[in-house]
């Protein structure tokens, strides 16, 4: 029992901090809606973690670790299908019209479904030992999620690039589109490739859900869901944050550059 | 665009055969690599299985797969290689400010890149022949691959090259980007050699086509985006 | 049988979505406090 409340209590954590965004404390890239989003997200976490750890019963071949299911698929379908578009229309209306905020939300994105995709690695590495006897198969798509991981730490790597920020943007636009095509090369590459081979033992699409069981799979979706939105819009923030500080930077540096160069010019005539 | 895409490819050759880093630096090292792959799979080993596996040895079955790695390691350096020359002195700025078509730049330096892979991929190649010892089964499917995959090869790296152009992170950035993006490539252009050597026969050919349609989409992403990439570097 | 997986994948997943939430709202009360109060303003 005392295992089973050990990942709660280290759940509940992150949107406990999320609710406190309320108090002014954090105020900075908190606001009413994002509260409302925190608040969400942990109860919707607690469900989960009560439903899919607790209530729902052991599947019939796989045991317990079906249950890493109920975060697993949820955390793919989130960076792959949701943060990477998000991504892909930032980057095509950024280099439409060059708007900070959608270059900025492309990142915020990007940043955060890497994170998802971390986890979707993990949690099919963690289930694939007690399933398949391995930490590691070559099967079709734990490999293309694994090149897609490397793919967009690239991306984000272009991001943290020491340039000028606007050259830069551009090169992170081009690259959040072309990457967004790379994820679907790789994808078909991969299947095709293993398909030549031999498919997998057990196909998770095989298994036997009850009720409580595709509730906790709903569940699931739904909080890693709210949590990425959460997480996105206060990634979002804190990098505008970061660009108007920049900006500040650069206009104080601007003012002091010419406040210098003001007095020396205007001796030059009188020198010459 | 043409024209500025051949006097592009012609100035990064010209520098290339003077400088010779390519023929002095890149070809040796493509060769060490297919040198090294010995030691890490004993010549020796074989593995288990119908009597015409088993009569191969292990590296002699893995060598289409060795022989690309060795390429695409090869291909990073010419890559990178292609940005250095570039770097110096705002070269890029001065390739915009003189008018030059973006994508025809982007033609240009792959077209580069792709005739120093053809010298790479020949010799390095003829070494991969002689001390891995595959047949040679089906040329025509052999040469479509190779032509395919140098396309491929050139054309994203190119592109990703130019992502990192500029910066002082770039040697270290480009593999980053390039590599899972040349994955695709290297499955592909493994599965196709590896018909075309021990098959003989038209299993590779699908993969050809993908090979070709990775060419044509880099190929149109270059010259689309190299307007945006080469802007203000 | 089972468990000993579920339980980390759980941790490792909740863990790091706590830590990295809490890295973010540190960052950015710090990146606010550095900014006046009209540069603080988001879209919502």
């Amino acid at each position: 029992m005392t295992t089973e409340m050990s990942p709660e209590s280290e759940a509940t954590q992150p949107p406990r901090h999320a609710g406190g965004s309320e108090s002014p404390m954090f105020s900075s890239t908190a606001s009413k809606v994002t509260s409302v989003l925190g608040w969400m997200s942990i109860v919707a976490i607690g469900a989960l973690l009560t439903l899919g750890l607790l209530i729902s019963p052991p599947e019939v071949s796989q045991g317990e670790s079906v249950r890493l299911f109920y975060i697993h698929v949820p955390s793919a379908i989130v960076c792959l299908y949701i943060a990477f578009s998000i991504t892909l229309v930032g980057s095509i209306i950024y280099l439409r019209n060059q708007s900070v905020f959608w270059d900025l939300v492309a990142g915020a994105s990007a940043e955060v479904g890497v994170l998802f995709l971390a986890f979707t690695l993990a949690t099919g590495m963690l289930w694939g030992k007690p399933t398949w006897g391995t930490y590691w198969t070559w099967d079709p798509r734990l490999t293309s999620t694994a090149v897609s991981f490397i793919l967009y730490l690239g991306y984000l790597a272009v991001r943290r690039l020491d340039m000028d920020p606007v050259a830069r943007s551009r090169r992170a636009a081009v690259l959040g589109i072309v990457s967004f095509a790379n994820l679907i090369i790789i994808r078909f590459s991969v299947q095709w490739w293993r398909s030549l081979h031999q498919g997998a033992t057990i196909d998770p699409r095989d298994t036997q859900l009850d009720d409580s069981m595709l509730a906790s799979f709903f569940l699931g979706l739904v909080a890693m869901t709210l949590t990425f939105a959460w997480l996105v819009v206060h990634r979002f923030r804190v990098a505008w944050l970061e660009h108007q500080l920049e900006a500040s930077q650069l206009e104080t540096a601007i003012a002091e550059r010419t406040a210098a160069a003001g007095p020396s010019t205007g001796l030059a005539p009188g020198g010459a | 665009m043409i024209r500025h895409a051949k006097l592009i490819a012609a100035k990064d050759l010209r520098i290339e055969v003077s400088a010779k880093v390519l023929t002095a630096q890149i070809l040796p090292f493509g060769l060490l690599v297919l040198v090294l792959f010995g030691f890490g799979i004993p010549p020796d080993r074989r593995v288990l299985g119908t009597d015409d596996e088993a009569s191969r040895s292990l590296l002699e079955q893995a060598s289409p797969g060795l022989f690309w790695l060795a390429i695409l390691f090869s291909a990073l350096l010419a890559i990178n290689r292609s940005f250095a020359i570039e770097s110096v002195d705002g070269n890029l700025d001065a390739l915009r400010l003189a008018g030059f078509d973006p994508a025809g730049v982007f033609l240009g330096k792959s077209l580069a890149v792709a005739s120093e892979l053809v010298v790479l991929e020949v010799i390095v190649g003829i070494g991969a022949f002689l001390l891995y010892g595959p047949p040679l089964g089906d040329p025509l499917l052999l040469g479509s691959t190779v032509l395919l995959t140098t396309g491929a090869m050139a054309f994203a790296g190119t592109l990703y090259g130019a992502l990192g152009a500029g910066s002082r992170l770039r040697d270290t950035l480009v593999p980053l980007l390039v590599l899972p993006v040349l994955a695709p490539v290297l499955l592909a252009a493994t599965r196709a050699t590896e018909s075309s050597l021990f098959e003989g026969s038209s299993s590779g050919w699908g993969w050809v086509g993908f090979l070709g349609a990775f060419c044509l989409l880099y190929l149109g992403a270059g010259i689309l985006s190299f307007g945006s990439l080469l802007e203000e570097t | 049988m089972g468990w000993e997986f579920v339980i980390p994948g759980y941790l490792i997943v909740f863990g790091s979505l706590g830590t990295y939430a809490v890295a973010l709202l540190r960052r950015g009360r710090k990146l606010a406090a550095q900014l006046p109060e009209e540069k603080r303003r988001f879209l919502d």
